[in-house]
């Protein structure tokens, strides 16, 4: 919305991300303010995350700890590595509460029961934020030679998919009817996108670039309503049954 | 205002020329004014079909570039009131049929017909292309076999996106099928496509099955369309096809193998 006065879009940031390890906010807060006399320049108003994770779900003084950390004149940004319970006392005490991309970090095994310990977490710079785009809808049988591509969206068909014609869609793909050519789902990169037919003889089935031929689904779901799926960089099909 | 029936296929040989003139002829003995149009450029059929390859003088192109008038150019059939026959030019290309041209003559031709039948060259390029430009109505010819089914796949998508009721977006063109060539005893050994195999494949409804028959052969080596050999399995095939093109219900003949004798089948053979 180019004329609004404000713009929303995702953006991901590397932020340092203190690990509790002890539920003693006090303790923690000592640890801490040892650490940052060592590079007081580093730390001055440096945004924070806090991953609370090693708690195993106790409930500390949210409250004390964002106080303590101003004092400490660092900027908490948020609390990660939270559940469910630990979620409304945080929100209580006026944090936010944040999901950290996986990543596979070496988890050290903690050697003290106050450990304060950084890391970088790289998260991707551009995060494109998936607005919301209405499905392409088809009621019409697709022939040999046509070819028909739903940009940044579902392809919904309504009819026949014949062998030689090609059914492309950036998200899932769903057909009401046999799918006998072929069907190229998550056409950008949506490895979440799946393909869905009424009764599947396809000549190929892509999920974001891995495929199948026909003689690869010949064992599975052939002939059948069924839906594709990846899962890591191999596909598997499942027999659409409820 | 005529209507325009393109009779097409997609594969070559499947018997669209051979169906053209049994259906023109077919409405023609209904009582229709019908016109059947040879859209195959080059490779001139339907008059030999027709039997009135002694009888051309102008064709289609000629009536295109103005070289000829309608009266001077329609063939009349002698046997059928109300029939005539558009032959295709021989000498010209395919390219001599324009958009423009191929509708002034329609044009020209609707007014004075009730149906014209638009017997379409082979593959997709411009002759085919042109031929079912304009329909109204599609008989899609097919054999029961895989490549022809494929081939008729394609033509119906062409049917669907690049004709003039597509483009202008006004009801679509209404799609037959009709199954020639027939052999029943080869659909039981499994060598060919069952009619369920091909509806199936197709999603299009049946207008009729001509079985595989040796009158076809007979009819065009006389020159007669072979709906007028009523007595043949072919002849009852077409005229059964032309009652469900008017929107007669009519039950499906020739579908399996010829009953064999009581005798024969009690003590096998
Ligand atoms: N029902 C039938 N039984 C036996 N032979 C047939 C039948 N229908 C067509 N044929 C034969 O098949 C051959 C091709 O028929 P026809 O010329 O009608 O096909 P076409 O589709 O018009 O071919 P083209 O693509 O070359 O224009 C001819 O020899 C014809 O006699
Ligand atoms: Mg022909």
């Amino acid at each position: 919305m180019s004329d609004s006065t404000i713009e929303l879009k995702g953006s991901g940031f590397t932020l340092s991300v203190l690990h509790l390890q002890s539920s003693n906010v006090a303790e923690t807060c000592q640890a801490l303010a040892d650490k940052i006399k060592q590079a007081p320049q580093f730390f001055k108003m440096a945004p924070i995350v806090i991953n609370i994770e090693k708690l195993d779900g106790a409930i500390i003084d949210f409250t004390e700890l964002k106080q303590k950390l101003a004092d400490l004149d660092v900027v908490p940004v948020g609390i990660s590595g939270a559940t469910d319970k630990q979620k409304s006392v945080i929100k209580a005490a006026g944090l936010a509460c944040l999901n950290e991309a996986k990543s596979p970090t070496n988890k050290q095994s903690s050697d003290g029961p106050t450990q304060v310990r950084y890391e970088r977490v790289e998260v991707p710079v551009e995060v494109k934020v998936p607005s919301y785009t209405p499905s392409k809808i088809l009621r019409q049988n697709l022939r040999s030679g046509q070819q028909i591509y739903a940009k940044d969206s579902d392809l919904v068909i309504i009819g026949m998919v014949s062998n030689g014609a090609e059914v492309i869609a950036d998200g899932s793909i769903h057909i009401y009817g046999q799918l006998r050519g072929r069907a190229i789902a998550g056409a950008s990169g949506d490895e979440s996108a799946r393909i869905f037919c009424h009764k599947l003889e396809a000549e190929l089935v892509s999920i974001n670039g891995n495929y199948w031929t026909s003689e690869q689904l010949q064992d599975s779901v052939w002939g059948k309503a069924g839906y594709i799926t990846l899962d890591g960089d191999s596909l598997s099909a499942t027999e659409l049954e409820i | 205002m005529a209507q325009i029936i393109v009779v097409t296929s997609g594969k070559g040989g499947v018997g669209k020329t051979t169906s053209s003139a049994a259906i023109g002829t077919g409405l023609a003995l209904k009582g229709f004014k019908t016109v059947i149009i040879d859209f195959d450029i080059g490779l001139r059929n339907l008059d030999l079909i027709m039997g009135v390859e002694r009888r051309v003088v102008y064709d289609f192109v000629n009536l295109i570039n103005g070289d000829s008038n309608i009266t001077q150019t329609l063939i009349k059939d002698k046997r059928v009131e109300g029939l005539y026959i558009l032959p295709a030019s021989q000498t010209r290309d395919k390219d001599a049929l324009t958009r423009e041209g191929v509708e002034k003559v329609l044009n020209d031709l609707s007014e004075k017909f009730d149906y014209i039948i638009c017997d379409s060259p082979a593959g997709i390029e411009q002759g085919a292309l042109m031929a079912l430009y304009f329909a109204d109505e599609a008989i899609v010819v097919t054999n029961p076999e895989v490549s022809s089914v494929r081939d008729s796949d394609r033509i119906l998508g062409i049917l669907a996106s690049k004709s003039r009721r597509s483009e202008q977006g006004l009801e679509p063109v209404k799609e037959h099928l009709l199954l020639t060539r027939y052999n029943p005893s080869r659909v039981e050994k499994g060598e060919m496509l069952s009619v369920e195999d091909v509806s199936e494949i197709l999603a299009v409804k049946l207008i009729g099955v001509i079985p595989e028959s040796q009158a076809v052969l007979k009819a065009s080596n006389i020159g007669e369309p072979v709906i007028l050999d009523e007595q043949s399995d072919a002849g009852q095939a077409y005229l059964d096809t032309i009652e469900r093109l008017l929107g007669n219900k009519v039950d499906y003949r020739f579908l399996s193998e010829e009953k064999k004798g009581i005798f024969k089948r009690l003590f096998g053979g």
